[in-house]
């Protein structure tokens, strides 16, 4: 396999709040190969969409990059290097805002939301916002702008494109509205577009419609995309590869049919077990114990131990990043999960297990299980 | 007058009553050809036209109606969830809020234990509000955050005169524990929890004044997938501890398919379908359920085969489509009778025709046309005709005229378009009654 467009290395976000400083991306490591599309699946807090954003370097104060590196293509979006002191500082090399803006961000790297209103303006007419953005991209004039703005709203489904080129955001349904954003940033070519939970806010049917689209799309342009998503559904659907979070950290990343039919990690054999299913009939689901803590006072040891139905003392003390745990050597299938004791050797087995949330009677903070028990 | 419907026509539709109790078991709630209107003015005399050009009186009257929910009738037997599904925009809430009374219906019945809700009023309703209960979408908005948690879950009793304080207090904490949380929280305020317990604690509060019957709208769509399992599962322990029935609205067929026994399925204000829940998921007989069922990603990727896709978007409910409101989405619209054409001919005079109403494509020749729409299968004799007319009309720059014939022509003369379609299907899973609005079904019933 070629290089990947994107590695992620070991990246850190923090937001430094008046109540201390919340680590909501807090080691992760992913990569994203051509034409793939890789999916970043958690609960909310999770820490993926701050994950994306990071990527983009579009992190909002008091929110900060604070180590790790991203690498675009050998470019580096995030690089830190050690000072005398031992504190961290960009190293020279890192690409300036200025470079993101007018070489990366919207050329290279498009982005999609989640609530399309918020990425379009409501005072400007559909065909203009999207013709300026095609203007500044692609070094074209305003005509030939047109043109493909145009062809781009065809290319996405929209009838009667240069008619509607004139009508104002709030004149598009949502899905339509999502479509215009898809065109948007398609229309500059990149080579990698992150989607932040781009279906959430519509309706099956219509996220159904673009879901199809965007598969065509990807196979017609050959472009990259990280597809940020809590739906397992769509994951399946679309995805070639998966990454979990749990709290700021990856708990799983496999291929797409390992993640579901061969699951590493009990995070996602749980989040897997308590969803209700569309193609069958599911008696009794399986919830996953407690509520997931807050990222600012995260659990010692591995941070899923407090729900976990596998967890063992080692497992409070000890924090597992994702290696791979795959017998084969085909693709790498990593899960952060002690369980795997042939490659983390941290004696998982004869730890003792310990007693959680999944048991009832006992509770750590909030608890939202059946059970009751003291604060 | 064309903006109120003629009350002779409910009756006239009593037929259409949607799959019910079986006999003998009286039904805890009967809904009977049930219809909210919403004015569609946006000022005081906006609906008003002033035209300087006519005789006599200047200005007319013309008033626009968003049909939210027309003519929906179904019942709902003790002890039972019935599940509602629809998209944004179907009715769902609208119907949810007038069967209750929280709105005014404009027409139809609500029959709770005897009583039509839709004409009590007053004290008697206030009353009867006592037995029915509903939880809404988002768990933050629904709970005062300068109430502690306790007072919260007694007011409704409060309201109704339950008990002395100290019995409220105690069935408060009492009923805290049963949801799943700690009674020692009878002191806290809601922005102390997190999003699946303030869910808890409007069910607690629900559950207060000892209800027969809970709405529920959207109860878990804003949690995430673990919390939400642990409150659906709360929720049907509760059904069964309490002897609750539950009507549970969500756009989330997998949900609905967990916790439901029946379904009834909305589409543009109406029911389309409502069947057992086996039945409805296993063998979905309308169009629209059946496109819904084919779009839910589901959580397998060897599961991923290709699916139908539904073209367009939902129609206006200010100016419904005639007959079945799906036809103008629908894939499997019936050729009008009076053509004799073969299946493959009629797919392609149907894509054809959407196209052209849509005007989503360029215009080009007439030879191009017919080899992308049609290749060898052009249908001769009258169709034919109709096509070579909008044929014509096309190469003449007149799209809409076009569409217009188009129309005419083939989707006005279809039953889809003429008539109200109300069926009942011979179900295939459990003995329930299998209620389709769906004219498909017309030669099924036939050959009974």
């Amino acid at each position: 396999m070629t290089d990947p467009i994107l590695e992620v290395r070991d990246l850190q976000t923090h937001f430094f709040t008046a109540d201390g400083v919340v680590r909501a991306v807090d080691g992760v490591s992913f990569e994203v190969y051509e034409e793939e599309i890789v999916g970043i699946v958690g609960e909310s807090g999770a820490g993926k969409s701050v994950a994306a954003a990071s990527i983009m370097r579009l992190v909002e104060d008091p929110g900060e990059v604070v180590g790790g590196e991203v690498s675009f293509k050998g470019e580096p979006i995030v690089e830190f290097e050690e000072t005398e002191a031992g504190t961290r500082r960009p190293t020279d090399a890192m690409l300036s805002n200025r470079e993101m803006r007018e070489r990366i961000r919207g050329r290279e790297i498009a982005i999609i939301f989640q609530d399309p209103m918020e990425s379009l303006n409501p005072v400007f007419t559909v065909g203009g916002q999207l013709r300026e953005f095609i203007e500044i991209n692609r070094d074209v004039g305003e005509s030939e702008a047109r043109e493909i703005a145009v062809e781009m709203l065809r290319e996405v489904g929209i009838p009667e494109p240069r008619e509607r080129l004139d009508d104002y955001p709030h004149q598009f349904s949502g899905g339509m509205r999502q479509r215009v954003l898809i065109a948007m940033a398609l229309s500059c070519e990149p080579s990698l577009i992150i989607a932040d939970e781009p279906t959430t806010a519509l309706d099956v049917t219509v996220e159904g419609q673009i879901l199809e689209q965007v598969a065509d799309l990807q196979e017609k342009y050959g472009t990259s995309f990280i597809w940020v998503t809590h739906d397992l559904g769509v994951v399946a659907e679309i995805c070639d590869r998966v990454n979990v979070m749990y709290l700021g950290q990856m708990a799983e990343q496999a291929a797409v049919d390992a993640l579901f039919h061969d699951t590493r990690h009990p995070y996602t054999d749980a989040l897997l077990d308590s969803l209700p299913r569309p193609d069958r009939t599911v008696e009794e689901l399986r919830p996953i114990a407690g509520v997931m803590p807050e990222a600012i006072n995260p659990p010692s040891g591995c941070r899923f131990h407090t729900r976990c139905p596998d967890a063992r003392e080692v497992c409070r003390q000890v924090n597992p990043d994702a290696r791979d745990v795959s017998e084969s050597d085909e693709r790498p299938h990593r899960a952060a999960c002690l369980k795997h004791e042939d490659v983390f050797h941290e004696d998982y087995w004869s730890s003792p297990p310990i007693d959680n949330e999944t048991d009832s009677g006992f509770a750590v903070g909030r608890t939202d299980a059946g059970g009751s028990g003291d604060e | 007058m064309s903006d109120t419907r003629d009350p002779g026509d409910a009756t006239g539709q009593a037929g259409r009553t949607a799959a019910g109790a079986s006999a003998g078991d009286d039904p805890l709630l009967r809904v009977e050809g049930l219809t909210k209107l919403f004015k569609n003015d946006s000022g005081f005399l906006s609906w008003l036209t002033v035209d300087r050009d006519a005789d006599g009186v200047p200005v007319t009257a013309d008033r626009e109606w968003v049909r939210a929910v027309e003519d929906v009738s179904f019942e709902i037997r003790r002890g039972e969830t019935l599940g509602l599904v629809g998209e944004s925009g179907c009715g769902k809430s609208t119907l949810a809020r007038t069967l209750l009374r929280l709105i005014d219906p404009t027409e139809g019945d609500v029959y709770f234990e005897g009583d039509n809700l839709a004409e009590l009023s007053g004290e008697a309703l206030r009353r009867k509000r006592k037995d029915m209960q509903i939880i809404f979408q988002d768990p933050q908005s629904s709970l005062d955050p300068r109430m502690k948690v306790g007072p919260i879950v007694e007011e409704p009793m409060r309201a109704h005169d339950m008990l002395d304080d100290e019995g409220r207090e105690e069935r408060a904490r009492e009923l805290l524990s049963r949801v799943g949380l700690d009674p020692q929280h009878y002191n806290r305020h809601p922005h102390a929890f997190s999003g699946g317990q303030r869910q808890r604690i409007n069910l607690a509060r629900a559950l207060s004044v000892n209800p027969d019957f809970v709405v529920c709208d959207e109860p878990t769509s804003a949690l995430d997938a673990s919390i939400q399992a642990q409150v659906l599962n709360t929720m049907r322990r509760l059904q069964e501890e309490f002897g609750l029935t539950y009507l549970f609205i969500s756009h989330d067929l997998s949900v609905i398919r967990h916790i439901s026994d029946r379904v009834a399925v909305m589409y543009l204000g109406e029911v389309v379908e409502l069947a057992d829940k086996e039945e409805l998921y296993e063998n979905p007989q309308h169009p629209y359920t059946q496109a819904l069922l084919d779009s839910i990603p589901v959580p397998d990727p060897r599961e991923s085969e290709t699916r139908g896709v539904l073209e367009g978007d939902v129609p206006s409910p200010i100016e419904p489509p005639s007959g079945c409101r799906f036809r103008t989405r629908c894939p499997e619209l019936i050729a009008p009778a009076e053509y004799d054409l073969t299946d493959a001919e009629w797919a392609a005079v149907r894509a054809f025709t959407r196209r052209v109403v849509r005007h989503g494509f360029e215009m080009t020749t007439q030879a191009d046309l017919e080899a992308e729409f049609f290749g060898d299968t052009r249908p001769g004799g009258p169709a034919g005709e109709a096509l070579d007319r909008a044929f014509v009309l096309l190469e003449r720059k007149e799209p809409d005229a076009a569409a217009d014939h188009l129309r005419d022509s083939f989707i006005e003369p279809s039953i889809c378009a003429r008539e109200q379609p109300s069926y009942e299907v011979d179900p295939e899973y459990g003995d329930g009654r299998h209620f389709c609005a769906c004219h498909l079904q017309r030669d099924e019933e036939l050959t009974h």
